[in-house]
């Protein structure tokens, strides 16, 4: 060990920690060392990851808070829309029943305005058939007269047409 | 080997030190052996007595680093 | 006197110890107490990582945290929950100054890994500054905050009286062994890997083609001592928040 033996570091060669002509020098850079580590901590890095570790915490909070205010503006989005379905709904049965009395009345409306036809022009063909028998029962009496008076002429008795007519007309009431 | 005496009790002395160390590694192997079998039986309580283990080793590897120590003491600084 | 030492290994120049020499970065001179040496500049080099670490990671201050923030926000909330849990609430306040502790123990441990580099946690110089700053800060806050009742923690009231003088003996020798064995646990610690490490690397220098075993050997060490590293780093922080609840925390313990 006495190869790098320079005189004054003699004390040093066993162990050099325990040459204490080193010491104060140890000490001193030791205790600057100790100085600056402790105003960087205590400055610097320390209040800084301390303001990053709390940021943390409270923006985790707000964002677990937002998260369930979401949640329940999600829920309430969800009634909204079952509420707005729900209406919907009941507004297209309304509209659908309406369109339904709509088109009932208009039916009901040209089946009367049919009926009142039919039935005008049932009357009128009754009157023309009435009419028409009238003219034919006329006609019947009038041809009945006509022989009647022939037949009683060609029989050889005179009668008067006024006689003729009473009894055809008795004959065809009866 | 020129009969220097002195000498060799130093060397004596350091290896009759450097036995300390194996009370240590006794020492430290009881404790590391023991939280073991305790935490094999109360695995959930293990994690809290990480500190007390270290501690407890601490504690008993310095005695064994004082003799590791005084052997060096006596090779180099006697 | 130590000349010995490569003789006794048989002629390999295996010098364990020399990486620990602190020497001067510029020159050869004399070390006085200001002169910039390696362990200036590796405590200088420890700053800057810290400040790469916690400071440029975390300038953008994002919600959704980069690479290296989440890295930043992992060493706070673990130091910050062992502060709470073993110190109690009350020894939050000092949170900045365990994390202080924390962050140069650990890294000046793994800095120390990268080869050539110097490890300033294997001086007992730095490791008992630290310690003494924990005895020291521990027994003045305690005597502040509890006044005389302080002295209460080595009067075990829970022992049969005869006994107490006695437990308050060994209370009290335990308590002013704190800072030895708090200091020379870390460097030991430290000192003890790198040396092996340095012993592994003096063989494979000297065996040739099989030093491909040395070297697995140091490989394998050296992922050893990464965990080593953090356990350390890890072991110191805690027992100090251990002592701090003393001087802070309720009187029960």
């Amino acid at each position: 060990m006495a190869i790098d033996a320079t005189g004054e570091a003699e004390a040093a060669e066993g162990m050099p920690q325990l040459d204490f002509s080193t010491w104060p020098n140890q000490i001193f850079w030791l205790l600057v060392t100790l100085v600056v580590i402790y105003f960087v901590l205590s400055r610097i890095a320390l209040p800084r990851i301390a303001a990053v570790l709390a940021d943390r915490k409270s923006t985790i909070t707000n964002d677990l808070a937002a998260a369930e205010e979401l949640k329940l503006r999600a829920v309430e989005a969800e009634k909204a829309y079952n509420d707005a379905l729900a209406s919907a709904r009941t507004e297209a049965a309304k509209i659908v029943a309406a369109a339904k009395a709509e088109i009932q009345k208009d039916l009901d409306a040209a089946s009367a305005k049919a009926d009142a036809e039919i039935s005008a022009k049932a009357a009128e063909s009754e009157k023309t058939i009435a009419a028409i028998r009238d003219g034919a029962a006329a006609a019947v009496a009038e041809v009945a007269r006509d022989t009647a008076a022939e037949l009683v002429a060609a029989l050889g008795s005179t009668v008067d047409a006024k006689t003729v007519t009473a009894a055809v007309s008795a004959r065809l009431k009866g | 080997m020129e009969g220097d005496i002195a000498e060799m009790g130093k060397f004596i002395g350091a290896g009759l030190a450097t036995m300390g160390l194996g009370g240590a590694g006794i020492g430290v192997g009881h404790i590391a052996g023991n939280f073991l079998s305790g935490a094999l039986r109360n695995p959930s309580a293990a994690p809290g007595q990480m500190a007390n283990l270290f501690v407890g080793i601490a504690f008993a590897e310095a005695l064994g680093i004082f003799s590791f120590l005084i052997a060096l003491l006596l090779m180099f600084a006697v | 006197m130590a000349t010995n030492g490569e003789e006794a290994a048989g002629g390999l120049k295996i010098e364990p110890m020399e990486q620990f020499t602190v020497k001067p970065l510029f020159g050869d001179g004399p070390i006085e107490w200001y002169t910039p040496t390696n362990v200036t500049l590796w405590m200088a080099i420890a700053v800057l990582a810290l400040v790469g670490l916690l400071v440029l990671s975390t300038r953008r201050r994002a919600i959704v945290p980069s690479r290296g923030q989440s890295v930043a926000e992992l060493f706070y909330g673990f130091i910050h929950k062992m502060v709470e849990d073993v110190a109690g609430h009350e020894g939050l306040k000092f949170f900045p100054y365990v994390m202080t502790l924390f962050m140069f123990i650990f890294l000046s441990n793994i800095l120390g890994l990268i080869p050539f580099s110097f490890t300033n946690t294997t001086q007992i110089a730095v490791t008992a500054t630290l310690a003494l700053l924990v005895f020291f800060t521990v027994t003045i806050v305690g005597f502040i905050r509890k006044g005389p009742g302080f002295l209460a923690m080595f009067w075990v009231s829970s022992a049969p009286l005869a006994l107490r003088p006695i437990l308050a003996m060994i209370e009290i020798i335990s308590y002013f062994v704190r800072p030895l064995s708090h200091s020379v646990r870390l460097s030991g610690n430290m000192m003890a890997g790198h040396a092996v490490i340095k012993v592994f690397a003096g063989f494979a220098g000297a065996m040739g083609v099989a030093s491909v075993v040395p070297i697995a050997a140091i490989v394998a060490i050296h992922g050893l001592e990464v965990l080593v590293a953090s356990v350390q780093a890890y072991v110191f922080t805690i027992l100090t928040c251990v002592y701090l609840r003393d001087a802070v925390g309720d009187a029960h313990h």
